[in-house]
């Protein structure tokens, strides 16, 4: 028998791994963003799991919204990363460092 | 029913619609040669906005079954974000206008971010505070890439949206948790889940999670790696912006969560907002005594200023938040008149940020450089400028909630930060004769820079009476 620990677990692993992709990588932005829209969905899993083992409906209307919300910054990340790639030629993490901080 | 609802949130509607047919009105006509009337048209909308939530919004109303909440406190902190965006939007007209970045855009995105944080400090259920969070910050990651040919500029929205997507992942990870361990995700509901003075583990878990989101988007310590890249790199008028609105509207939000959500829990979030203010005061005044860029050093400013207006939420009480609201209103009038100043500062035309062009300032501009003065001195809290009661009063609030460890903390970090914004009237007033900044050319920018400053000391008198509108504000939010 699943029971919701297990979608638990799964959504947390999930979300652990999408924090390490942000901390870890050095190579590439794109991979920043995948590990950013990782988080969020980890979130979904959580939430479609509450919502489904309370039988209420309110954790899947809430993951429609981050559904959303996440296309959008997704397309907002795209452009700004395009406008950077524009700038400096290059889209290495090792390479936003104009600026120390 | 649905009528009372939408009457409720009718300036949001409002000015979202508004948003929409400039943003249509701009592409089907004159595009960017509209952007300098659609800034003026733009900011007074907003003046006018914020006159009406001010002067006729009346009475606790909740909307859309509980998922909106319009009270005093709100109308408070909405009043606070109009007028410093409004004021931020007449700054930034002729700034952009000669560098050639004003694009009919800009204002369309400051209104979008301004409705955001008006959903924010309203947010009654963790969906509501979750999207005005995000229409927010999407809107806000924009901007600070607005200038697009600019290594640093794209590089800051880039740090930005990065570091603040994470902040929402966190954020939403913690409301997730909570709703399950609630079975709610209205603010009523899960106060009542923890009613008794003890959440589960789980709600704390999302708790903690929540407030390491919140604490991004105000740049608390330790989650304030990315203010100060953000805040140099970004074109000058909307740093001026990111550190006005945008403060009082994730303060606001993290109030009214932790106020209106976790309140019947006072002990556990208390002693993790103690420690994010005192290690936000510490770093904020330690690491700026090193900064030679104005812009990073007000970035760690307002790092510092966001620590002692955590102190007023760290007590937990009404009056904290009454402090809190006190603090924040202030730190918005003398970041718009200190970045009017910082505007203001350029040679042959172009921007300078380096503190030491100042050198000798006073001698060549004796008004303005007295303004900045009074101005450096508020901000360091130093009697009896207006600045010193914002934090007395949340001192006094620490105190009085038996927090005197806080309070004591608090004012030795005082100390230490009064030493880099007296640096600056030290270079301005006793520096090395050096090459001197362009005669000011914008009236404007003078003017928002002098009321300030004059602000700053006939507030003295009452604070212009926002004592007792704070106190009613904090009393419907704590009760």
């Amino acid at each position: 028998m699943i029971g919701i620990e297990h979608y638990l677990t799964v959504a947390s692993a999930l979300f652990v791994i999408g924090i390490f992709g942000l901390f870890l990588n050095r190579k590439n932005v794109i991979i920043l963003l995948m590990s950013i829209e990782l988080m969020l969905l980890s979130v979904n899993i959580n939430l479609v799991a509450f919502s489904s083992f309370m039988g209420d409906l309110v954790g899947q209307v809430f993951t429609l919204f981050v559904l959303t919300v996440a296309a959008a910054e997704a397309a907002i990340g795209l452009a700004i990363l395009v406008v950077f790639f524009r700038n400096r030629g290059t889209i290495d993490v090792e390479d936003v460092n104009v600026m120390k901080g | 029913m649905i009528q009372a609802d939408l009457n409720i949130i009718l300036p949001e509607i409002l000015l979202s619609v508004y948003a929409m047919l400039a943003l249509l009105l701009a592409v089907y006509t004159g595009k960017d040669r509209l952007a300098a009337m659609l800034t003026w048209v733009t900011a007074l909308v907003l003046v006018l906005i914020a006159a009406w939530i001010g002067l006729s919004g009346a009475g606790d109303n909740l909307a859309f079954d509980g998922m909106y909440h319009d009270d005093a406190f709100a109308r408070f902190a909405k009043v606070v974000i109009l007028l410093g965006g409004a004021a931020v939007l007449v700054m930034s007209q002729d700034y952009l206008s000669r560098r050639g970045l004003l694009r009919f855009e800009y204002p369309v995105l400051v209104v979008l971010a301004t409705v955001g944080m008006m959903v924010m400090v309203s947010a009654a259920d963790l969906m509501t505070l979750y999207m005005g969070l995000e229409l927010q910050s999407l809107s806000l990651y924009v901007v600070a890439a607005l200038r697009r040919d600019s290594v640093k500029s794209t590089e800051a929205g880039m740090k930005y949206f990065v570091l603040g997507a994470l902040s929402s992942g966190l954020l939403l990870y913690g409301a997730s948790l909570v709703y399950g361990f609630a079975g709610t995700t209205q603010f009523t509901g899960i106060i009542q889940a923890a009613s008794d003075g003890h959440a589960s583990l789980g709600l704390l878990f999302g708790l903690v999670f929540v407030i390491s989101g919140l604490s991004f988007k105000i740049s608390a310590v330790p989650f304030h790696m990315w203010t100060p890249d953000v805040y140099e790199g970004s074109p000058t008028p909307v740093t001026a912006f990111f550190a006005t609105a945008p403060k009082m509207a994730a303060m606001g939000l993290f109030a009214r969560v932790l106020h209106d959500a976790f309140g019947g829990v006072t002990a556990d979030w208390q002693q993790i907002i103690s420690l994010l203010a005192v290690l936000s005061m510490f770093v904020g005044a330690v690491a700026a005594i090193g900064q030679t860029n104005i812009k990073r050093l007000m970035a760690y400013s307002s790092i510092a200023h966001m620590g002692y207006a955590m102190m007023g939420l760290a007590a937990g009480t009404a009056f904290g938040v009454q402090a809190l609201l006190i603090y924040m209103a202030i730190y918005v009038t003398m970041n718009v008149g200190t970045f009017a100043f910082i505007m203001s500062m350029e040679k042959d035309g172009q921007p300078v940020t380096d503190i030491k062009a100042l050198n000798m300032y006073a001698k060549r501009e004796p008004g303005k450089a007295l303004a900045v003065l009074v101005l450096m001195f508020s901000l360091a809290g130093v009697p009896p400028m207006v600045g010193f009661f914002g934090k007395f009063y949340v001192l006094k609030a620490a105190y009085e909630a038996g927090l005197i460890w806080l309070a004591v903390l608090g004012v030795v970090a005082s100390v230490i930060g009064a030493f880099y914004y007296i640096r600056i009237v030290y270079y301005m007033y006793f520096g090395e004769e050096g090459e001197a900044l362009d005669k000011n050319r914008s009236p404007i920018l003078w003017g928002f820079l002098m009321a300030s400053a004059a602000a700053m000391l006939v507030g003295v008198v009452n604070l212009f009476g926002i004592e007792s509108v704070a106190a009613a504000a904090a009393a419907t939010l704590v009760n």
